[in-house]
């Protein structure tokens, strides 16, 4: 006795569906990127790619490797605990470079950076010292009476 | 009493077996893959970052560093990070006035005079690096994701550049990088961190406003520093897991 009548029907949706699966399985096995998944929904090696920039800022530490003597001025200045590329700019090219002297940075331009930071504003947290160049130290160059590296007035 | 024992027995194969499974799935997920920096070991770290308020000068050094160590596009609104300017009229906490002239990237010229019962300070904005952030939960093609150290970043190779993260972020740190059309943010530098480098604003920083830290590393001054102020996170009501810890927000703060 027949049981399933017109099987071939049947057949060929299996095929079909089959077929359609297997397409479907070749398919992302080709499209998905390979390390997609090994660490969660996305690929994994674009962590790698994101770490692989070069970097601009060479580090504080880079820069106290071969300028001791700076390290020195600036102890127990009120500068001290401030990284050296916070005045100088990003100086890893300079630092990396298998010849830093050729690659030397310029000089940071005093008359702008001091204010940078000392320029009052009643935004700026109380303690922080704040002047206004036109009445403070008439006027002049900070750099008269305050180094940079050790800017207390001695 | 048969069909029980056997249930019992079935039901212990399944437990047994998942649980193996499981455990074998976490010794894979905590060996890791061989990670590309040398000596950086992704499930040693865990990065947060704090932002000290208190001692924020909005001198910009911060939004000028980032855009030179990342690439950020010069120009107004892209900004990977910015601080903004805080003028809170007396006793009017509701109704604080912020700007942020090109993102504090030229410093803050003054606006306010003293004296007039205000309130004024800085905050520097930044990506949370949320550990339940909306941004990656929307992508709908895994192009942003939380590594394991807990750095939040794109994959440009695989962002469409549809924009849906850009609108989930409650604190506004995507952009659409007009170079790349694709979604770009904050990535903690992950290119210095994982080299054993601070970041680019916090490298810049004359204040110590800003600290990278690493809530896996005991060693590291952030415990004490959450122990000893009173911080908190942008919009804790969120439940973004956020990471970037405040301390000094004051409650005007958006």
């Amino acid at each position: 006795m027949e049981r399933f009548k017109d099987k071939e029907h049947l057949v060929r949706m299996a095929v079909l569906f089959l077929g359609a699966i297997g397409i479907f399985v070749v398919a992302r096995a080709l499209m998905v990127p390979k390390d997609f998944g090994t660490y969660g929904h996305y690929r994994g090696n674009a962590l790698a790619e994101v770490a692989s920039r070069p970097i601009a800022y060479a580090g504080r530490k880079a820069c106290e490797d071969c300028h001791g003597d700076i390290v020195a001025t600036r102890k127990a200045s009120k500068h001290e605990k401030i990284a050296c590329e916070a005045c100088h700019g990003a100086l890893a090219q300079h630092a990396l470079s298998d010849d830093p002297g050729a690659n030397k940075p310029p000089r940071p331009d005093a008359k702008t950076l001091c204010l940078v930071c000392h320029l009052e504003n009643v935004a700026k947290p109380k303690g922080f010292p704040q002047v206004n160049p036109q009445d403070h130290g008439d006027g002049g160059p900070c750099a008269t009476c305050h180094k940079p590296h050790h800017p207390e007035v001695s | 009493m048969n069909d029980d024992r056997r249930e019992f027995l079935k039901s212990t194969g399944i437990y047994i077996m998942l649980t193996g499974a499981a455990s074998l799935a976490w010794d894979h997920l905590l060996a890791g893959e061989p990670e590309k920096a040398p000596n950086y070991k992704m499930m040693n770290h865990w990065w947060a970052m704090a932002i000290d308020i208190e001692k924020c000068i909005g001198c910009g050094n911060c939004v000028r560093a980032c855009k030179t160590e990342n690439g950020v596009p010069l120009e107004p609104f892209f900004f990977r990070t910015w601080v903004e300017r805080y003028h809170i009229p007396e006793g009017d906490m509701e109704h604080p006035e912020v700007d942020s002239p090109n993102g504090g990237y030229d410093g803050f010229p003054e606006k306010y005079s003293p004296g007039d019962g205000s309130k004024n300070f800085f905050v520097p904005k930044m990506c949370n690096q949320c550990s339940h952030s909306p941004c990656t939960q929307v992508c709908p093609v895994g192009a942003t994701f939380e590594t394991p150290d807990g750095a939040v970043l794109v994959d440009s190779k695989y962002c469409l550049g549809c924009r849906y993260c850009v609108q989930a972020c409650p604190y506004g740190c995507r952009f659409i990088n007009p170079k790349t059309h694709t979604a770009d943010k904050c990535t903690l530098c992950y290119h210095r961190i994982t080299k054993g480098l601070t970041t680019a604003c916090c490298e810049a920083c004359p204040t110590g406003a800003r600290k990278l830290a690493d809530l896996k590393d005991p060693k590291d001054p952030i415990h004490e520093f959450l122990r000893t102020h009173k911080v908190q996170v942008l919009k804790p009501q969120m439940a973004t897991g956020s990471k970037t810890y405040y301390n000094g927000l004051d409650g005007s703060v958006r």
